[in-house]
């Protein structure tokens, strides 16, 4: 314990000089200014600000990098709640209740709850880090490609729950979306699937692209035809914070979704993307009243909030403890170390302490500086949303094009997310909601790899997910959350039927 | 600031011919892989030193996707004016043809070569609980076993693929080919024991070798690397056949005129003669001691041998492959 303190000092003192912090209030306001903007994320980001930093100590640029990286977590809930466009992979489940809370007046309430819940989260999290990332790393190294199928099968469980309305409906996109991600090379073979011979296609299609579309073009479309009562609705601003009942309401969802957010942040491989919908899915099920969910219910965006912060957090602890990257992101921390000459390791720990603990430190102080540069904002953006409808669609439109141009440079982009755009438009016109289609896409390339790698290492032998105690339970978890899930929906459509009869 | 305005005033100072004195805007230095891997790193580094020499920015442009042949189609089809350069390696300019059958650049004929920046050897690794003490036995154990030995690759085309298939057809092993994406993940499973071996550059390996989570047999390489002097060469191992080096070299595109080509060649050999830049190589473990391909001549000499070598490693290694698991 007392080891913890120094090693917490060390870090401090190396964290709070004039030069460190400055860098890390940068980082996070760039990083919260990208995460609101939709398309450009923080891998472009740090890659454009790497040579940037190379006049930097190491300790600063990390610091600022860093930055960058949970600043956006903050900035992507800021869309996702305003405008109903997830900013990144990780606020897709904040559209859900928190743009319905907008809708309600309740933004303001909304983006409080985000962005506490985050600090709270990132607080948690740095804990962790700083006590627990040995062991932790231990727990992450038992995580092989079986385990890693059995979790993404849970999770796609979990987009069952997602679904405001029929079941079948969301299992329909949730599919759906498992075939989209099949779209593009083949990983063992290098050969191109379903990309009818566009070149820019053979990475498969960007999450931007069904992001943009499906979420923003799709809802200015769908607000469009609808437009008379938006007015009505955005008249009333309502509180700037939480009040008291919904803090106490979100105090559960927040604790549970760090928890959820931070064990599954440290899993190789982006884990953390199955945060927020785990933590959903959860206060879904233990909720009094689920029906609330999908209508403006706040532990939907306390949950997922801190789920994705955390997340983001732990997700520092395989880079720190082993130097093995767990996902794009810290793959460019690794170079920009690298870069400045620090090859990262399991021996960075003890050869280079201040650095270590220095970054830890800086976690923390970067979730203060982003709590302290969002909480005033939010009146801002609340009263953003009293701009004219008809004013703020083509921005929005011009935005999100811009966006998904900056990504990739490529005109045919934007032509597939009007295409995208369109369909989602008609499908939600019919009853088909979106988000259990980018939950789908998402998990699908990791499902598909780690699956595939499963069956070459037990050379085709399905039983590996029984044999392996973590994936067999992880499977189990699945199962038993899809069952619960459809069940009730089975007793009321046969309830229906003894009614009608 | 002060070596720029020199250089401006140089230039000035020569008579014009009607055609402005190069550089005279910033360059683009497109890296086919992402930022931070070991081509990206030697890019940035060799493109920081040439910038001060050339008194322009060498920017390094990241362009990912299908193992690097998008950024060198890229490149091949950008004009040839100087400005825009590619990091080209071992994989795109060496085994890119044999792996890819449509291909649509041909590494010699749509490039014009420059210079080869550094080479990172190659080193043959294994999980923690290998059973085998040195090069010789593990040679010996995956001969004998290899059908039950997993082998990790961060992905078709990528340097742990070829490499370690020209290393299963030198000893004639057939293990199951575990597809990752990238090196990171592939790492990950090596240390925790999901896979048993795997072929790739010294760059990535380095600081777990030195923490004990993984085991190096050999490098690849005529002397041993000063990054790693425990490991024993390839050589001394008994397998003195198995010499890779994943190079790392700019080209610019075909007809680049002849000046712009020895400016830019000057000023790599300037680069890879500053001290400051080959400690900062060195220590990364990359290898500079192939002088011969450091030149334009010596580099398009290099390219016709390694489209030649791995064509020919390739396609006898995929006729060795082991039918895909049922």
């Amino acid at each position: 314990m007392s080891t913890l303190v120094s090693n917490l000092e060390l870090g401090f003192s190396v964290a709070f000089t004039f030069h460190n912090l400055g860098l890390c209030f940068l980082g996070c306001l760039v990083g919260t200014l990208i995460g609101v903007l939709p398309g450009i994320g923080p891998i472009a980001t740090i890659t454009m600000l790497l040579p940037v930093t190379f006049g930097l100590p190491p300790v600063g640029a990390l610091i600022m990098l860093a930055g960058i990286y949970y600043g956006a977590q903050y900035g992507g809930s800021t869309t996702a709640i305003l405008v109903n466009i997830p900013g990144e992979v990780t606020s897709v489940v904040t559209t859900i209740d928190g743009h319905q809370m907008a809708k309600q007046g309740r933004a303001g309430a909304a983006l409080g709850i985000a962005a506490l819940g985050s600090f709270f989260a990132g607080c948690v999290a740095t804990l962790m880090i700083a006590g627990l990332a040995v062991p932790l790393t231990r727990v992450a190294l038992l995580f092989g490609p079986s385990e890693y199928a059995a979790l993404m099968t849970a999770g796609l469980a979990f987009a069952v729950v997602l679904a405001r309305g029929s079941i079948l409906k969301s299992i329909a996109m949730v599919l759906l979306g498992l075939l989209l991600s099949t779209v593009g090379q083949d990983l063992e073979t290098g050969v191109d699937r379903m990309t009818f011979g566009v070149a820019s296609l053979s990475d498969g299609i960007d999450f931007a692209v069904l992001a943009m579309g499906l979420f923003g073009f799709a809802e200015v479309m769908r607000n469009l035809t609808v437009d008379q009562a938006r007015d009505v609705v955005h008249a009333k601003i309502g509180r700037l914070l939480p009040s008291k009942a919904e803090l106490r309401q979100s105090a559960g969802p927040v604790v549970r979704g760090t928890l959820l957010g931070a064990i599954l942040g440290i899993l190789p491989g982006n884990g953390a993307v199955l945060g927020p919908f785990a933590s959903y899915a959860l206060e879904k099920k233990i909720a009094r009243d689920p029906r609330r969910f999908g209508r403006g219910a706040i532990e939907g965006v306390a949950g997922p909030e801190s789920a994705n912060n955390a997340g983001a957090q732990t997700s520092f602890i395989p880079l720190l403890t082993l130097g093995i990257p767990p996902n794009a992101v810290m793959a460019l921390m690794v170079g920009a170390m690298t870069i400045h000459g620090i090859v990262p390791g399991p021996l960075v720990m003890t050869r280079n302490p201040g650095l270590f603990w220095g970054v830890i430190a800086s976690m923390w102080l970067g979730n203060l500086m982003l709590l302290v540069i969002n909480l005033p904002l939010i009146g801002a953006w609340v009263r953003l949303l009293k701009v004219p409808y008809r004013l703020m669609y083509p921005a929005i439109v011009i935005v999100c094009c811009v966006g998904i141009y900056s990504v990739n440079n490529l005109p045919e982009d934007v032509l597939l997310t009007a295409v995208v755009a369109l369909f989602g438009y008609a499908a939600t016109k019919v009853g088909f909601e979106s988000a259990p289609l980018l939950l789908g896409f998402v998990l699908g390339r990791l499902l598909e790899e780690n699956l595939r790698r499963a069956m070459a290492i037990s050379r085709g032998d399905l039983a590996i997910f029984i044999h392996r105690p973590v994936s067999a339970w992880l499977l189990f978890t699945g199962l038993v959350v899809l069952v619960v899930a459809v069940l009730p929906s089975i007793r009321t459509r046969r309830e229906q039927v003894f009614v009608e009869e | 600031m002060r070596q720029t305005l020199f250089v401006l005033a140089v230039v000035l100072a020569v008579p014009l011919e009607g055609r402005a004195a190069y550089p005279e805007r910033p360059i683009t230095l497109i890296v086919p892989f992402a930022a931070g891997g070991p081509t990206d790193v030697v890019a940035r580094i060799v493109g920081e030193s040439m910038s001060r020499t050339l008194g322009q920015q060498l920017v390094v442009e990241n362009v990912v996707g299908a193992g690097g042949t998008m950024a060198s189609t890229k490149a091949a089809q950008a004009a040839p004016d100087g400005y825009t350069l590619i990091m080209g390696h071992m994989g795109t300019h060496g085994a890119a043809p044999a792996v890819y059958p449509d291909l649509k650049y041909d590494p010699a004929k749509s490039f014009q070569p420059i210079g080869m920046a550094a080479g990172t050897p190659i080193l043959i690794v294994a999980k923690k609980s290998f059973p085998a003490k040195d090069l010789k036995e593990f040679v010996a154990y995956v001969k004998k076993n290899s059908e039950k030995l997993n082998e990790a690759h961060a992905g078709v085309g990528s340097v742990s693929f070829t490499t370690c298939a020209f290393f299963n057809s030198l000893i004639g092993a057939k293990p199951t080919r575990v597809v990752y994406r990238g090196t990171g993940p592939a790492l990950n499973d090596l240390v925790s024991g999901q896979v048993d071996y795997m072929c790739d550059q010294i760059v990535n390996l380095v600081p777990q070798i030195q923490a004990g989570t993984i085991k190096a047999y050999g490098v690849a390489l005529p002397q041993r690397s000063p990054a790693l002097p425990d490991v024993p060469t390839t050589k001394e191992g008994g397998l003195p056949e198995f010499q890779v080096s994943a190079w790392n070299a700019i080209f610019a595109p075909k007809g680049t005129p002849p000046e712009v080509v020895k400016k830019l060649s000057d000023a790599l050999t300037k680069a890879l003669a500053d001290e400051n830049t080959r400690k900062r190589l060195l220590d990364l473990g990359a290898d500079l001691s192939d002088k011969a391909a450091q030149t334009p001549e010596g580099l398009a000499k290099l390219v016709d041998s390694e489209v030649a070598r791995w064509k020919k490693v390739l396609a006898s290694a995929s006729k060795d492959a082991p039918p895909p698991a049922k």
